[in-house]
């Protein structure tokens, strides 16, 4: 029998999923019109299920005879995922308005796929794994193809599709035949197995199962070779959309790749290690030299993602309570920055339209300061100069991968990261530098002003008390490899 | 034991003579009856197993629902399929190539098939007896109680794919006209007849 005391771990859950189907009821009798009060109350709803994370969490709890676990690690990632999620929706309220795409839709299916993030984050088993993963990713495919009369959208709608759809079959191979040859499903029972298993070494079966899911979850936080579908859904689906793909989504499935990986998987870092170092390398690489030629801003946003991925990876190749530790930390700025960028792309609009050209953005320096400073900042952070935080994310993964010996991904990572820095500081130049284009249109609203005021103070004064985001994502990564 | 036996022969054949009609047919409608047929084969093995909960579930769901879409899509869709199929031959030698390799790995995955001896012990909710319950009983036990939170969400997800196919298909076209029950029960004689009194003999 259930009883309350079972269910109070997943509580967040419970709130947000009842949230959604209430806001969508509402949504319903209300019609369109509805539409900005129930993306303010999606926001409220939100921030509810934060607070009912932060009081129902003390350490480590599953519920659900083990499918569903909450830790620490748990709560940092999904605190993640609520400021993502939150400041998506704001950032949609006026766009969708301005591009007559305001549905009320829009902020019930975030939050749906907010739900199945959370589901992944608070994976146990691999079914439940696959359940969140493919809430998430079903939320997805429809906010992308959301301007469905744009013929780039319902394309990006399509591909993201068809595509997510291919890795979904994959990781299923994966998962079936992990429980083929180890005959449980249950992280807990998995992780006993392989402790159990000594010298001798898993199977054959078992490590290909391995890569299959290995596979299907690169392709969810889009790593080389599974990054193709990255730029075209960036560029396709509407902005705020794709700011939201850059973080939250991202965000889940690098959680779920450390969730399972070090937890049943945790014994055989000998079989997984080589896999990561591979894609990490690949991300980076093709991160920092694909973006060069980019002229459209989503698209280069998309690549540099890709490569973020893969210096994130670096700490997971690593295996390392510092390596977790640095993954948590990068991804809490990879938020900050990414958020903050996306508010300017939204800024880019001339004459009532959208613009998303990089040499559109030609002496934004003089028309407009503060916008071309915020800009500026955020491209340095993303470059990695100190002291703006995103230097720091890199350092504690650089630091985390020299510990563990990998010294080769540290280098190709600086490497990387240099060459990175080239179209990052390109756009500063011309921002700067380069003959002024016409004026944007005066039109950024105050919610995304204060968004990227705030972003902006956190990078540049990430430096003053790093230890509240380091101390949390420490914690959070002690429990999760002692559990 | 002999029955069962030829029943099994029997619907197995018919299930493989079937599923290579399926990709050999040269009508596609002739292709989803075959399906059907597949179909109905597959569930009489459920039957023999002692599965008859997913042997009625096998009609139910697949015939009666999935078979008949496909019938319709098929038949509303004008695919020409022998186009489709030209290029079959042409890569035939590549497509069994992989194949060959596929098979001849999970041949090799088979032989080093070890299973840890802490397996046993881990296997999560074994089926009860089949003498004791009933399927459908055996899959309501657990699938509402231990397995709770994955029913939900299947639920979650089922719920956000219809709400996905409405928000990308759903428009409001201007100019239909619907029925409006309430304005029809609504309305009085008085809105809709004028009533003229005619004099005898001088028309209107």
């Amino acid at each position: 029998m259930l009883s309350m005391n079972q269910l109070m771990p997943a509580l967040p859950e419970i709130v947000l999923a009842c949230s959604c189907m209430a806001l969508l009821m509402l949504g319903v009798f209300r019609g369109d019109s509805s539409t900005r009060s129930v993306s303010w109350i999606a926001v409220l709803a939100l921030v509810v299920v934060g607070v009912v994370l932060t009081s129902v969490q003390s350490g480590r709890m599953v519920a659900f005879g083990g499918q569903f676990i909450v830790d620490d690690f748990a709560h940092f990632m999904k605190w993640l995922i609520i400021i993502g999620s939150s400041l998506a929706i704001i950032m949609s309220i006026n766009f969708n308005e301005q591009e007559s795409i305001a549905r009320f839709e829009y902020p019930v299916l975030i939050l749906f796929a907010t739900l199945g993030m959370f589901m992944m984050v608070s994976a146990n088993d691999l079914i439940s794994l696959y359940v969140g993963l493919e809430l998430q990713s079903l939320s997805l495919y429809v906010v992308a193809a959301f301007r469905r009369d744009s013929l780039k959208s319902s394309e990006a709608g399509l591909k993201y599709f068809v595509l997510g759809a291919l890795s979904s079959g994959m990781l299923l191979y994966g998962c079936s035949l992990i429980y083929g040859y180890a005959g449980t499903t249950s992280f807990e029972g998995l992780a006993t197995l392989f402790k159990g298993l000594g010298g001798t070494g898993p199977s054959v079966g078992l490590v290909v199962g391995l890569v299959f899911l290995i596979a299907g979850l690169a392709f969810k936080v889009s790593a080389v070779p599974f990054h193709m579908w990255t730029p075209d859904v960036y560029e396709g689906a509407p902005t705020p959309v794709t700011a939201f793909f850059a973080v939250a989504p991202k965000i889940a499935a690098i959680a779920l790749f450390i969730r399972v990986l070090t937890g049943p998987f945790g014994v055989l870092i000998s079989e997984w290690q080589q896999v990561i170092v591979l894609i990490s390398i690949a991300s980076m690489v093709l991160g920092a030299l694909a973006a060069i030629w980019q002229d459209n801003i989503k698209r280069l946003l998309a690549y540099s993602s890709i490569g973020h991925v893969g210096y994130a990876l670096i700490g997971l190749a690593a295996g390392t309570e510092a390596g977790i530790r640095g993954i948590l930390v990068y991804m809490a700025i990879y938020l900050a920055m990414n958020i903050g960028t996306f508010c300017c792309v939204l800024a880019m609009r001339r004459t009532g339209r959208m613009v998303e050209g990089i040499s559109d953005l030609a002496g934004l320096s003089r028309n407009q300061p503060m916008l071309a400073l915020a800009l500026a900042i955020l491209m340095f952070s993303m470059a990695g100069i100190p002291p703006l935080a995103g230097f720091f994310g890199k350092l504690y993964i650089f630091l985390a991968a020299i510990e563990s010996g990998l010294y080769t991904l540290a280098i190709i990572g600086v490497l990387a990261s240099v060459i990175g820095a080239y179209y990052y500081l390109r756009i500063i130049k011309i921002m700067y530098f380069d003959e002024p284009a016409e004026a944007f249109d005066r039109s950024i609203s105050g919610e995304i002003k204060i968004i990227l005021v705030g972003t902006t103070l956190f990078v540049t004064f990430f430096i003053i008390r790093p230890d509240i985001i380091v101390g949390g994502a420490g914690t959070a990564a002690r429990m999760l490899l002692a559990g | 034991m002999i029955i069962q036996a030829l029943s099994f022969y029997l619907f197995a054949s018919v299930a493989i003579a079937a599923a290579v009609m399926v990709i050999s047919a040269r009508n596609p409608v002739h292709s989803v009856l075959f399906l059907i047929l597949a179909f109905f084969n597959a569930a009489g093995l459920f039957v023999l197993i002692g599965a008859e909960f997913i042997a009625m579930i096998l009609v139910v769901v697949y015939v009666g629902a999935v078979a008949v879409l496909f019938l319709f899509v098929v038949m509303m869709l004008d695919i020409s399929f022998a186009e489709l199929r030209q290029g079959f031959l042409q890569y035939l030698p590549i497509g069994g190539l992989v194949g060959i390799v596929l098979l001849a790995e999970l041949l090799m995955f088979g032989g080093s098939w070890v299973i840890a001896p802490a397996t046993e012990g881990l296997r999560s909710f074994p089926a009860p007896p089949i003498d004791q319950v009933t399927n459908t009983h055996a899959i309501g036990k657990i699938l509402y109680t231990d397995y709770i939170y994955l029913f939900q969400g299947a639920g979650m997800v089922l719920l956000v794919a219809m709400i996905g196919a409405i928000v990308l298909t759903l428009r409001a076209r201007p100019g239909v006209r619907k029925q409006k029950i309430s304005d029809q029960i609504n309305r009085r004689p008085e809105d809709a007849i004028e009533i003229k009194k005619v004099q005898s003999g001088s028309g209107i």
